[in-house]
């Protein structure tokens, strides 16, 4: 078997004269992403929070997101499209679905992790409940949530490519294209970029992990995906 | 300045209590230990003072005023909590750890500051240490960092749960030993949990012994309780060692010490071999006005005139009229002559100690 090097079968002209439209759709992706992430960040972080303090919530609530979770993301998009047509929206309706069940489960367990002890003596000095949750659960629950952050991150910018099917995609515009016109180069570009940018978004958000928790150097983090 | 009038707590609705009508007062300054088995209810007890638990009947005065007519998070920030798993945050460093209750009632950054170096001090910890993070902390001087920050605002109530439960034996000493000594400056009131009798008769002004669904077996300072144990359970809850435990918490200051065989350093050698045939101990002690030479014994005097012609040899260990009747024991034991050489400061001859003579303190 002789399999063609990919380098060999790209269109590398194509690619000089494309750079601009890759610039663009690299912005997009980014910004479909962030957004996703951001909005299913705001609306998983209260209803974490209320699952965590009520446990009997969150049966139910991990089961609505889980359902949201399953369904194939192009039939979501093609239920929302009498709704909201090809637009922003539709796209970001889907991508941020898919992030509740991650953020939750993370949110919960990280708090979850909380050690017993901690939250005693927290109490036991005089913390009042809300200061129990910004100063010590919520800081402690950073490790876990952020892992949560990361897995959300790197979903997203996997599932922004299928949203070129409705008009939108970033990155997945020229994976799409590749495979209409028959152009592997295209298809190579969109796939090569989405996947390092998944890369680089995982390592940078661990960065800002490891900034935010100087004091977990040594602790294992497990993730809840 | 603590008062518990017929206090109980039921946890849920069925069951026994797991403290059932408990009454008892803590005076200004005196720390009270609450020993007793597992599950009898120690710490539900002193949970109860500072409201992490609410007692479902009964009252508790804490310096004059009704826990349960305050504000809990308020009356907790006057308390000073110490857990046996010390809980300290682990995001923070020792110092924003000490700086806690501080930060709660909010003191200014320079009087903060101030007070962990003051607390750094009192609790002999390294000024290095301060910008650690918990994790980056030995089990012993974890614990000092949580009794640290219990005493931060200065409270003048202490609750203390098994707070050296979870460091080895060494450790625990030398952290008792400290918090005696930190007790004896700053004169807390002190509620102390523990499963260790030991620990309790060491660090103690009274001790309760709490049964199950905390039931008062007896509370009386240390002495007593080894001295004349209330009932059955006491005695079987102190342990087989009462006798021994009792001579730890007596010091030789407090008992008559005999005067031994002594001889002056102008003594004749035939007066000294009679002072050394008479106590029959092979050796007597050299005293000069009142201090403590050393000893001489037949083959030391051999062709001497006078005892001031010999050198005296040295004792290899003694023990102070400080010292407790434990330690006077043990150096009776250890010692070829069965004798503890008794002296004060500055070396005051004071006397001897036997055998006899302690055993004479475990029986009375
Ligand atoms: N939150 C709770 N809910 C139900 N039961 C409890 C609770 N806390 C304590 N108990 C019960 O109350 C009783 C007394 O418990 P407590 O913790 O006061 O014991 P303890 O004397 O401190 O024991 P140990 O020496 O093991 O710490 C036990 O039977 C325990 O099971
Ligand atoms: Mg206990």
């Amino acid at each position: 078997m002789n399999q063609p090097v990919i380098g060999a079968i790209l269109d590398w002209d194509w690619v000089g004269r494309q750079l601009d439209t890759i610039g663009v759709q690299l912005v997009e992706h980014v910004q479909l992403t962030a957004i996703a992430v951001g909005v299913g960040f705001v609306i998983s972080f209260p209803l974490a929070v209320f699952a965590y303090r009520h446990k009997r919530f969150y049966a139910p609530i991990t089961w609505v997101t889980g359902v949201l979770y399953t369904i194939p993301s192009l039939a979501l998009f093609i239920l929302l499209i009498p709704y909201t047509g090809l637009s922003t929206a539709t796209a970001e309706i889907g991508l941020v679905s898919y992030t509740l069940l991650i953020l939750i489960r993370n949110i919960v367990a990280g708090l979850r992790a909380v050690p017993a002890d901690v939250k005693e003596a927290a109490e036991g000095m005089g913390y009042t409940r809300r200061q129990i949750l910004w100063s010590v659960e919520l800081p402690l629950a950073l490790p876990v949530i952020m892992a949560g952050v990361r897995i959300a991150t790197v979903t997203t910018i996997g599932l922004v490519t299928v949203t070129a099917l409705i008009g939108k995609g970033g990155l997945g515009f020229f994976i799409l294209r590749g495979l209409r016109d028959f152009f592997p180069t295209a298809s190579i570009v969109g796939a090569v970029l989405s996947v390092a940018l998944a890369v680089v978004a995982d390592g940078l958000l661990l960065l800002v992990q490891r900034f935010l928790t100087p004091w977990a150097r040594a602790v294992k983090v497990r993730a809840f995906a | 300045m603590i008062s518990l009038q017929h206090v109980s707590k039921r946890f849920g609705s069925d069951g026994a209590p797991a403290v059932a009508d408990l009454s008892m007062e803590i005076e200004e300054g005196e720390t009270v230990v609450l020993v007793g088995p597992s599950g009898c209810g120690k710490t539900t007890t002193m949970k109860m003072i500072n409201r992490l638990i609410e007692p479902t009947s009964g009252s508790i005065v804490v310096n004059g005023t009704d826990v349960l007519r305050q504000d809990p998070v308020q009356l907790r920030r006057g308390i000073g909590y110490v857990i046996q798993s010390i809980g300290l945050l682990p995001h923070r460093t020792i110092a924003e750890n000490m700086a806690t209750v501080p930060r709660l009632v909010g003191w200014d950054d320079a009087r903060i500051h101030k007070r962990v170096e003051e607390l750094t001090a009192i609790l002999e910890l390294d000024q290095e240490l301060l910008h650690r993070y918990p994790g980056e902390l030995s089990g012993g001087q974890r614990q000092r960092v949580g009794v640290a920050r219990a005493l931060a605002v200065d409270p003048p109530v202490m609750l203390m749960d098994e707070p050296f439960g979870a460091v080895d034996p060494i450790v625990r000493g030398r952290l008792q030993e400290q918090f005696l000594d930190i007790q004896e400056r700053l004169k807390k009131t002190v509620v102390f949990v523990t499963h260790d009798i030991d620990e309790a008769i060491k660090i103690a002004d009274r001790i309760a012994i709490l049964n199950k669904g905390g039931v008062i077996e007896q509370y009386a300072p240390p002495e007593e309780i080894l001295r004349d144990p209330a009932n059955d359970f006491v005695e079987r809850f102190v342990g087989s060692e009462r006798g021994l435990k009792r001579l730890a918490l007596i010091k030789v200051s407090e008992i008559e010490v005999e005067e031994g065989p002594v001889v002056g350093p102008s003594a004749s050698v035939e007066e000294a071999i009679r002072t050394i045939e008479k106590h029959d101990l092979g050796w007597a002690s050299v005293v000069e006005d009142g201090e403590l030479l050393g000893w001489v014994d037949g083959a030391v005097l051999e062709g001497r005139r006078e005892v001031g012609e010999a050198t005296p040899r040295r004792f290899s260990a003694y023990v102070t009229a400080d010292s407790s009747l434990r330690q006077a024991l043990d150096s009776i034991v250890t010692s070829r002559t069965q004798v503890a050489v008794v002296v004060s400061e500055g070396q005051r001859y004071l006397g001897i100690l036997t055998l006899e003579r302690i055993s004479r303190e475990i029986v009375s």
